[in-house]
C-alpha cells in the first residue's frame, strides 16, 4: 500500500506516494529523476549510492525512503548551488581522481562528509574514510590526492570567505 | 631521440567529462528514461546443466502490467564474438548450461510487477551432469556441453605451436626449471552493472543504449539474432561505468531488451544486478599450466614450453581468441628461441570466461615471471639480471614472426630497479619482509578483424565550421579510459587549437564512421591515427585557401596556437584559423575530412598465427614490497614501484591512472579474488561483500614513472597503457612473498589462510 511522504532533497520538498518497502536510492532515481545517485550492488557493498543525510554519508541502497521524512538530503546534485564546482569535485576533476565516474558522486559525497568532520585529514584518515567506497578504475591513489587537496581548497575557501 | 615539442599532447588537461561525472549530470544507460519504457528482468535456470523439456509463461503472460514474455525459441540464431565460432543464444535454447542462464525474460510496467512475473514462468528441464572442473569435463565419457562441438569431450579448442628444437635446446641447458601454475577465477567487478535501453519506433527501426565497448560487433549481432539489416539499427553509447573487458562483447540482456521491446512494441531497458553481473562474467580464465624453462650457464634462456587447461565456461565467447594469446605471450618480452606450446580451452558449467584486461597475457606471465625469479635465484643470480640479460632489444623479431618496431622495456627494468631500491632490498630484508620484480607487456590492438574483412579498422571523420566549431566524430568508444580526451587532444594538437575547442562524438553507430571499438587496448594508436590522418587533411585544404592569402607555398604551411603561418616568415606571413577556415568554406563549401587506420597485417604458417601482431607494443616492469604478518598470514602490499614504456604519453595524468587501476586490480587478483562455486555451478559468493575486491584502506604506495620513449610511427610516439601494466602485478607480489618468507605460491588468491598452512608446512618440515 503505497503512502504519501515528503522528502526534503537538496533543499527542496518533495511530496511523494512509495511503498513501505522503497528503498531510498530508487526514490531519488526513479521518482524524483536524480540520477546522479547510483546504484552498483543494491546491498550496500559498493558506496555508489552513498547520499548524505543530515550531512552524514548513507547508503541509499539500504536506506528506507519513508525512515528519511524531515531530514536534510544531499544528493550529488545538490553539493554545489551555484554553476560552480563545489571544492571536492573541483579537486577530484584537477587531479585526474574520475574515469568511468560511477563510483564518483558517491566518492565525492564521502569526501565532503569526510573533511567536515575531519577538516584535516591524513592519508590514512582519508583511507579509511572512502573504504566503502568501491572504485575499480582509478586505484584510489588520485582520489586520495583529490580528497587531500579538497582539504586544502577547503581551507582557502575558509581563509577567503 | 628527436626533439618534440608539442602543446597539448604531453599535458594533463582536464577530461572534459569530469565535471560532469563529479557533478552527476553524466548520463548512463541506468538513467535514460523513455515515455512508456517498460522495465524488463530475467528469469534464469536454478539448475547447471539440463536439457529444457518445457517452459510455460501463460500464467506471467496473464498477469496485469506484463507487456511481452520471451523465450529462447522467438531467438533461435547463434552468436558469439567470434563470428565463426557462435555458440550461445539471447536466453537459453533447447539447453541450459549454467546455473543462472536466462531461459525467459519478462517486460512489465514496473521492475515490481516483472519480478513478480518471473515466479510465474514454469520451466521444466531434463538434468545432465553438471562439470565444474575442466578435468571432469574433459573425460572421455562426460556429457557434451556443446554437442556440435568437434574437438573430444568438452574441449572446446585446442592447439599446439612449435618453435625451433625444444627438446634438443632443452637437453642442452644448464638448468631447467618446471613448476604447476593455477590461476582463479575473477570477474572484472565494473562498478557500473550491465544496462540496455532498446526501442523500436513506428518505422521499425531500433535504437539502442548500451553501456558496451563495442557498439560494432553489438551492431552485428543484433542484426544477426533479430533478423533485421544493419542500417535499421542504431547504436548510442552513453557514459560507461567501466568495461576492462567485461562489456567487450554483446551481453544477453542487450538482446533480450531488443526482443522484449520488439515484441511489447514500446521501449525496454534492462538492468543487471550485481549477481547478474557475476552470471555475465566473461572474467578471467583461470588456466592450469604448467610450464618449463631451460637456461644456459649464464641465465639466458634456451627453451620455454608450455601446457594450459584453461576453465572456459558454459560458452565461447573470446576463448578461442583467448587460447591464441596465452601462446603468443611466451614469445615476449625475452627472447626465446625454442617455444613449444600446447593449449586447450574447456566447456564447464558455469559463467562463461572471456575478456579480461590484458587477456592471455596475465596467465602465462604470472608463470614465466615466477619461473624466471626461481630460476635466478636457484643459479645464485639477481632475477634483475637475469631479466635484464634476456630482455628484448629496442627492435625484436620473434620465432613466431611477431615483431616489434619499438620497446624501452630494457629501460623499464633499469628504472624500476633504480627507484625501487630492489638491489639493495632483495634477500636483504628482514623475514617477513620482501621484494619482487617482474616484467610485462601488451599489444596496442590487433593485426585483424575477428570477422574475415579488409576495411580500416578505425576511421574518422573531422569536420570544422565557422558555426559548429572542430568536431572529431570517432565509433572509438569512451568506457571510462578516457579515449574521447585522447582524440580531442590529438586532434587539438594538429590543428593548433586549444582542447576545449574540440567536440568529439564517438560511440554511436549511426553519428560516428566506424571503429572496432574499444578492447587490446587499441584505441589510442588506431582512431588516433585515423584522427590524425582527417586533420592532416583537413588542414591541407586550409592551408591551400590560406597560401593563396598569403602570397606562399601551401607546403611552407604551419599552424599552432590558433593561427596558419609560414615557417619561413613566420611574423610577415601569418593568418587566424577561424579566418582561412571561413574563406576556405566561402570558396569550397563544407571543410570536412576523413582518415583512416589499417594495421600492418603480419602472419605466419602455423594454427593461430595471426594472434599477436600489433603496430606496436607497449612494456613495463614492476617491483613490489611485501609485508607478511607471520601471526596472521596476512599479506600487505606497501611499496609499489613500476615503470612504464607507453611511448609519447599523450595524458600523463592518464597514463598514471590507467596505471595505478592495473597495479590495485591485478593486486587484488594475487591476494583477495576469487569466484567460488558449488558442485551444482552455483556461484557462492556473486556479490561485493564476499568477492573482495580491494579498497582505499588495502592501498599500497604507488610511484609510476614514465620512461623515455617515442615510437616514431606511432601517432604523436603513443602507445597503449592500459592493459600491459596489469601483466606484472601478480607475479610482483609473488615473487615479493617469495622473498619474504621463502614460500614460492604458485596459486592464487595468496590468502592468509594459505600462508599460515605454508609457513607451518615449512616448519614441519624443518623440524
Amino acid at each position: 500500500m503505497k503512502q504519501p511522504i515528503t522528502l526534503t532533497v537538496n533543499g527542496e520538498p518533495y511530496e511523494l506516494l512509495v511503498n513501505p518497502t522503497d528503498f531510498l536510492v530508487d526514490v531519488i532515481r526513479d521518482q524524483i529523476g536524480l540520477t546522479g545517485t547510483k546504484k552498483g550492488c543494491g546491498i550496500g557493498d559498493c558506496g555508489a549510492c552513498t547520499v548524505l543525510v543530515d550531512g552524514k554519508p548513507v547508503l541509499s541502497c539500504l536506506t528506507l525512503a519513508v525512515s528519511v521524512q524531515g531530514r536534510e538530503i544531499t544528493t550529488i546534485e545538490g553539493l554545489s548551488s551555484g554553476p560552480e564546482l563545489h571544492p571536492v569535485q573541483q579537486a577530484f576533476v584537477e587531479k585526474g581522481a574520475i574515469q568511468c565516474g560511477f563510483c564518483t558522486p558517491g566518492m565525492i559525497l564521502s569526501a565532503k562528509a569526510l573533511l567536515d568532520r575531519i577538516p584535516n585529514p591524513t592519508e590514512e584518515e582519508i583511507k579509511r574514510g572512502i573504504a566503502g567506497n568501491l572504485c575499480r578504475c582509478t586505484g584510489y591513489v588520485k582520489i586520495v590526492e583529490a580528497i587531500g587537496h579538497a582539504a586544502e581548497l577547503l581551507a582557502q575557501e575558509e581563509t577567503h570567505g | 631521440m628527436a626533439e618534440k615539442t608539442f602543446r597539448v599532447v604531453g599535458t594533463s588537461v582536464t577530461r572534459k567529462d569530469a565535471p560532469l561525472k563529479a557533478r552527476g549530470e553524466a548520463l548512463y544507460a541506468d538513467d535514460i528514461r523513455l515515455p512508456l519504457m517498460l522495465h524488463a528482468r530475467v528469469k534464469r535456470a536454478d539448475v547447471g546443466h539440463a536439457r529444457i523439456l518445457r517452459i510455460d509463461t501463460s500464467k506471467a503472460e496473464a498477469l496485469p502490467g506484463v507487456k511481452a514474455v520471451v523465450v529462447g525459441e522467438e531467438a533461435p540464431i547463434p552468436y558469439g564474438i567470434v563470428p565463426q565460432m557462435p555458440t550461445e543464444y539471447a536466453l537459453a535454447y533447447k539447453k541450459v548450461r549454467y546455473h543462472g542462464e536466462p531461459v525467459a525474460a519478462v517486460a512489465a510496467v514496473d521492475p515490481d510487477t516483472a519480478e513478480k512475473a518471473l515466479d510465474l514462468i514454469e520451466v521444466e528441464y531434463e538434468p545432465l551432469p553438471v562439470y565444474t572442473d575442466p578435468k571432469e569435463a574433459m573425460a572421455p565419457d562426460a556429457v557434451k556441453i556443446h554437442e556440435e562441438s568437434p574437438f573430444p569431450a568438452n574441449i572446446a579448442y585446442q592447439a599446439e605451436q612449435e618453435f625451433g628444437d625444444v627438446d634438443r635446446a632443452f637437453a642442452e641447458s644448464h638448468y631447467v626449471l618446471e613448476k604447476t601454475f593455477r590461476t582463479s577465477y575473477v570477474n572484472h567487478a565494473f562498478l557500473e552493472p550491465h544496462s540496455a535501453v532498446a526501442k523500436f519506433d513506428t518505422n521499425g527501426e531500433l535504437t539502442i543504449w548500451s553501456g558496451t565497448q563495442v557498439p560494432h560487433y553489438l551492431h552485428r549481432t543484433l542484426s544477426k539474432v533479430l533478423e533485421m539489416p544493419m542500417q535499421k539499427i542504431h547504436v548510442k553509447v552513453p557514459k560507461v561505468g567501466g568495461g576492462f573487458g567485461g562489456k567487450g562483447e554483446v551481453s544477453n540482456n542487450e538482446l533480450i531488451a531488443a526482443l522484449l521491446a520488439r515484441k511489447a512494441g514500446r521501449p525496454v531497458k534492462l538492468t543487471y544486478s550485481r549477481k547478474e553481473v557475476f552470471l555475465q562474467h566473461r572474467g578471467r580464465h583461470p588456466i592450469e599450466i604448467r610450464m618449463k624453462i631451460g637456461v644456459d650457464r649464464d641465465g639466458y634462456i634456451q627453451a620455454l614450453e608450455y601446457d594450459g587447461t584453461m576453465d572456459g565456461g558454459a560458452y565461447g565467447g573470446w576463448g578461442v581468441v583467448i587460447l591464441f594469446y596465452t601462446a603468443a605471450m611466451l614469445h615476449l618480452p625475452y627472447k626465446v628461441k625454442n617455444v613449444r606450446f600446447r593449449g586447450r580451452r574447456v566447456y564447464t558449467n558455469k559463467p562463461t570466461c572471456g575478456a579480461m584486461r590484458g587477456l592471455g597475457g596475465v596467465q602465462p606471465r604470472f608463470a614465466m615471471e615466477s619461473l624466471l625469479d626461481q630460476i635466478a635465484i636457484d643459479l645464485g643470480m639477481s632475477p634483475y639480471e637475469i631479466k635484464k640479460k634476456n630482455a628484448i632489444d629496442q627492435t625484436h623479431e620473434t620465432v613466431s614472426g611477431v615483431y616489434v618496431r619499438h620497446s624501452e622495456y630494457k629501460q623499464c627494468i633499469d628504472k624500476v630497479v633504480e627507484n625501487s631500491g630492489y638491489l639493495e632490498k632483495h634477500r636483504k630484508l628482514p623475514f617477513g619482509r620482501g621484494v619482487g620484480l617482474a616484467g610485462g607487456y601488451y599489444i596496442s590492438g590487433t593485426a585483424y578483424t575477428l570477422y574475415m574483412s579488409y576495411k580500416p579498422h578505425s576511421t574518422a571523420t573531422v569536420r570544422v565550421d565557422t558555426e559548429a566549431g572542430v568536431t572529431v566524430y570517432c565509433g572509438a568508444t569512451d568506457i571510462g579510459q578516457g579515449s574521447d580526451m585522447v582524440l580531442g587532444m590529438m586532434a587539438a594538437e594538429k590543428l593548433g587549437l586549444p582542447f576545449d575547442q574540440i567536440h568529439v562524438v564517438s560511440g554511436d553507430t549511426t553519428l560516428a564512421p566506424f571503429d572496432l571499438g574499444s578492447f587490446a587496448s587499441r584505441v589510442t594508436v588506431a582512431a588516433g591515427t585515423a584522427v590524425c590522418q582527417a586533420c592532416d587533411r583537413v588542414l591541407e585544404k586550409i592551408f591551400s585557401v590560406a597560401a593563396v592569402q598569403l602570397g606562399c607555398r601551401a607546403q611552407q604551411l604551419a599552424v599552432a596556437d590558433g593561427e596558419i603561418y609560414s615557417v619561413f616568415e613566420p611574423h610577415k606571413k601569418r593568418m587566424g584559423f577561424w579566418e582561412a577556415v571561413e574563406r576556405y568554406i566561402d570558396a569550397n563549401g563544407p571543410l570536412v575530412a576523413s582518415g583512416e587506420f589499417t594495421p600492418p597485417r603480419r602472419t605466419g604458417k602455423f594454427k593461430g598465427a595471426n594472434i599477436g601482431h600489433s603496430p606496436t607494443y607497449g612494456f613495463t616492469a614492476q617491483v613490489a614490497e611485501v609485508e607478511v604478518d607471520t601471526e596472521t598470514g596476512e599479506i600487505r602490499v606497501v611499496n609499489y614501484w613500476e615503470a612504464g614504456d607507453c611511448g609519447q604519453a599523450i595524458n600523463p595524468q592518464s597514463v598514471e591512472g590507467q596505471v595505478e587501476g592495473s597495479i590495485v586490480m591485478g593486486m587484488g587478483q594475487a591476494l583477495f579474488e576469487q569466484v567460488r562455486v558449488a558442485e551444482d555451478g552455483r556461484l557462492l559468493n556473486p556479490n561485493l561483500h564476499d568477492y573482495k575486491v580491494p579498497t582505499a584502506a588495502d592501498l599500497p604506495q604507488i610511484r609510476t614513472h614514465i620512461v623515455d620513449s617515442y615510437d616514431p610511427d606511432s601517432p604523436f610516439g603513443a602507445k597503449e597503457s592500459g592493459e600491459g601494466p596489469i601483466q606484472p602485478v601478480i607475479p610482483a607480489i609473488l615473487n615479493a612473498i617469495y622473498d619474504a618468507i621463502g614460500v614460492r605460491f604458485t596459486e592464487m588468491p595468496v590468502t592468509p589462510e594459505k600462508v599460515l598452512e605454508a609457513l607451518e608446512r615449512r616448519k614441519s618440515e624443518r623440524s
